[in-house]
């Protein structure tokens, strides 16, 4: 590859090194990385958070950090060097040569314009044409980034439309100027997936109708192999390597390549199940329903109005033998989180009814036996929110055992060593805060938090939605071996099939609060009924089984 | 609080260094004032509240380095004294508003629903007086004096702890851990105080050293308009409004208790910035 010429590049960043400089000294973010995009193609950039991904496609914008500082390399479009350029330069290189759209649409729009002047205000701004013209070119676009009804959109507040159609407006507004290079950081990862595979679907459309160079930033391998041309993966802030997809994903060289690709759910092979064909259901979850009731306005109620109500939850029931696994898949909003809540007693149904071992539970958590609370357990969502941030790990698991009794005073510290060896944790993070832990780390004290009462069912939450693919497959195999060794009652809410496929042999697929399919996992992942499953397993982008020839539209 | 205890010497230096500048001054001039106020007899052999009309209106010299007084008595010891009076103003005009408030604010914000409508709307009330009337009227009908101001600010001022933990509270009671405390049985009492509170207090933390300040600004004023402390008691407020007459003629008597006024101020808020880096940023 060396030896092609530079002016053939459209982008070619040349040993690149960036340092941020903060109050404990230079951090480096990226050390010495090289990769080059040619006119038309698609560049994938894969690797985990901090991998510094993110840093070396802002910095072809020169979108970098105040604090960041260019150790050594450059960065050529064209030829030019983008970090060598002044203000004035770089605000007609930035939207006119290339432009940038981001993870997260709704952060990034101006919540107070409408989104029509937003796309149109660049057009303004970089050709100079009047608004009234901007305006009618906006609605083109956005026609073009197919939202329909586009005249009367373009009128619309940014929080009035869904999370795939601002994603639209974000391409729409990033396109206004007709740019080579479009960078598009994570755009999907904020989206469900079936809104994925649109905006995957439209991104292909405009790339091929306007011959565009895309540099699509991700940590999804399966994103990355339907899309792009050649890939490079990074980690720890430098190119681990790089290559075209077939060669990186059938002949990856690098060891971190291959633990990247064996971490990915659809990968993941299941392994054998300890069956128990005790007849008794060990969990009854019987015509749920919830129902919110988002605060009535004063006015409303000075008018005598109903209240306005949600059925989070719609008459759900469902059934798990002791050391089964069930999981719940849905997108977001179809009530999956609810559902947890509900049978933990963190929220009160307004119908149905909850059973362990054949009893009925208390609908409020108030009102349930110490028992009963002890053995229904949950692990939440978010790493960053599930710890208190005020305690440290030895704390954490200290405070349940200690609520319950779970042991005498004298054995808790042997317990904590137990719980914390049972997570795959070094016991010298017990003196730590949790706020001194990353993400992993902190998944599992969350998981050893839940453990330490002894439960019988766990509820997971999205475990690993928030975690990198290849700490993901750890906590996946984490859960395998502790419900065959503690045989746990299992229920895993998720929105990545693969990792239900991975861990449990019950599915139920749930949208708008009902449950659209349920049933043996192997039956409705490979031959579902209802359209909509079949939707949704669609749409999970998937890397090539290895059998199979890569096809990819390009 | 042990790890201070363990690592003494070369790492308690470090620590030291580490931080923020701001805190550093701040903290020290705040600590100045106080080994002031504590030796405030070993500083000075002048007897604050002595009248000595043979003296009076001295400008500073070597005798009196900060001047004397209308009847007479050294500024500087004065002041030295005063510091007693006016740090103990600081100190216990918070203690019970940050006390009262933060109950209140972590019942309102925890339990939400009624018994927040309940407690907001008493907290509305208090806030719709004008500040200084409500303070000038509790303190009148009470009588003047120190026992009297305390008891009006903890009546007046925990309407803005009470704001900043309910808001904290609030956010928190949804956080993923109070969820998952609750979920593994705990009570409301043990979620509050362990988990609710430590997480909510910070920017109450940062809040009562402004807070301080304003004290202190407010019961000079008070001592100003005869309510705060009596006289002969030296007061920094009191002795500002006594040179107050004085103020073309001998210029002393009013400037050098307004710059210890100025000063501690300075030092409580610029150890309040500090604290506000680190509180925010964690350990």
């Amino acid at each position: 590859m060396g030896e092609r010429v530079a002016s053939q590049d459209l982008v070619s960043v040349e040993n690149l090194a960036i340092d941020f400089s903060t109050s404990y000294g230079d951090v480096r973010a990226l050390s010495g990385v090289s990769f080059s995009l040619k006119a038309g193609e698609v560049l994938g950039i894969v690797g985990e958070s901090g991998s510094g991904k993110t840093v070396a496609c802002r910095a072809i914008l020169k979108l970098i950090a105040g604090n960041a500082r260019v150790r050594s390399g450059r960065i050529l479009f064209e030829g030019r060097d983008v970090l060598g350029m002044n203000g004035a330069e770089l605000g007609h290189f930035r939207g006119e040569q290339a432009a940038m759209i981001f993870q997260n649409p709704s952060t990034h729009l101006d919540p107070i314009m409408r989104v029509g002047r937003q796309v149109a205000e660049a057009m303004v701004e970089h050709e100079g044409i009047s608004w009234n013209d901007a305006q009618a070119r906006a609605v083109g676009l956005l026609e073009d980034m197919q939202i329909k009804d586009a005249p009367r959109r373009a009128n619309a507040y940014a929080h009035e439309l869904s999370g795939g159609m601002r994603q639209r407006v974000m391409i729409a507004a990033a396109l206004a100027c007709r740019p080579k290079l479009l960078i598009a950081d994570e755009p999907t990862t904020a989206l469900d997936v079936t809104v994925q595979a649109q905006i995957l679907d439209l991104l292909r459309t405009i790339r091929q109708q306007r011959n565009l160079s895309i540099i699509l930033v991700s940590h999804d391998l399966g994103v990355i192999a339907q899309m792009c041309d050649r890939v490079v993966v990074m980690k720890d802030g430098a190119v681990m390597e790089s290559g075209t997809v077939e060669h990186i994903l059938r002949r990856p060289e690098h060891d971190y390549t291959r633990r990247l690709i064996a971490s990915q759910p659809s990968l993941l092979t299941p392994s054998s199940r300890a069956t128990h064909p005790t007849s008794a259901p060990h969990l009854v979850v019987d015509n749920l329903s919830v129902t919110f009731h988002p605060g009535q306005s004063l006015s409303g109620w000075a008018l005598r109005k109903p209240a306005q109500t949600i059925k989070a939850v719609d008459g759900v029931s469902l059934q798990l033998r002791r050391g089964g696994a069930l999981g719940i898949v849905g997108e977001s909003g179809s009530g999956k989180s609810t559902i947890a809540r509900a049978i933990v007693g963190l929220l009160k149904p307004q119908q149905g009814r909850i059973e362990v071992d054949g009893r009925t539970l208390a609908p409020s958590l108030d009102q349930r036996r110490p028992e009963q609370v002890r053995k229904l357990q949950m692990v939440f969502q978010d790493p960053f929110m599930a710890l208190n941030p005020a305690f440290t790990v030895g704390r954490t698991l200290e405070e349940p055992l200690r609520q319950h009794r779970i042991c005498s005073d004298a054995e808790i510290p042997g317990r904590i060593a137990e719980l914390i060896a049972k997570v795959e944790l070094p016991k010298e993070l017990l003196e730590r805060r949790t706020t001194q832990l990353s993400g992993g780390q902190r998944q599992r004290v969350g998981i050893a938090r839940a453990l330490a009462l002894e439960p019988e069912i766990l509820i997971a939450d999205e475990v690993t939605s928030a975690l990198d693919v290849t700490i993901q497959a750890q906590i996946l195999g984490l859960f395998e071996r502790l419900r065959r060794e503690l045989s746990l009652t299992l229920i895993l809410i998720s929105h990545d099939l693969g990792v239900v496929r991975y861990l449990c042999e019950q599915v139920a697929v749930m949208r708008h609060g009902q449950l659209v399919e349920y049933g043996a996992t192997k039956d409705v992942l490979d031959s579902p009924r209802e359209a909509y499953t079949r939707a949704l397993i669609a749409a999970i982008p998937r890397l090539p089984a290895p059998e199979r020839p890569l096809v990819h539209i390009s | 609080m042990t790890d201070l205890v363990q690592h003494t010497g070369p790492t308690a230096l470090r620590r030291l260094r580490s931080l923020p500048l701001t805190l550093i001054i701040g903290g020290a001039i705040t600590l100045a004032w106080l080994v002031v106020a504590l030796l405030a007899p070993a500083l000075t052999s002048y007897d604050p509240i002595a009248v000595d009309v043979m003296r009076a209106l001295k400008p500073p010299s070597a005798e009196h380095w900060l001047g004397s007084d209308a009847i007479g008595r050294d500024v500087m010891t004065r002041i030295v004294y005063g510091a007693r009076c006016d740090l103990a103003m600081a100190f216990f005009g918070v203690v019970g508003p940050i006390i009262f408030g933060t109950i209140i604010g972590l019942v309102s914000g925890y339990f939400g629903g009624r018994m927040d409508a309940l407690l907001m709307r008493i907290l509305e009330v208090t806030v719709s007086f004008p500040y200084f009337v409500l303070v000038i009227a509790i303190v009148a009908v009470l009588g003047p004096g120190l026992k009297s101001y305390f008891i009006s600010l903890t009546l007046v001022n925990w309407v803005s702890y009470a704001r900043l933990v309910r808001s904290q509270a609030l956010v928190l009671r949804g956080a993923d851990f109070v969820l998952a405390a609750r979920g593994m049985g705990l009570g409301h009492l043990r979620i509050m105080l362990f988990h609710i509170l430590p997480n909510a207090i910070i920017p109450s933390i940062v809040f009562v050293m402004t807070d301080a300040v304003l004290t202190i600004v407010l019961g000079s004023s008070l001592g100003f308009l005869g309510l705060g402390v009596q006289p002969p008691t030296p007061e920094w407020g009191a002795m500002i409004a006594e040179g107050q007459t004085y103020l073309t003629t001998a210029w002393w008597i009013s400037i050098f208790p307004g710059l210890a006024v100025c000063s501690l101020a300075l030092g409580l808020s610029l150890a309040a910035d500090g604290l506000a880096r680190i509180l925010h940023t964690g350990p």
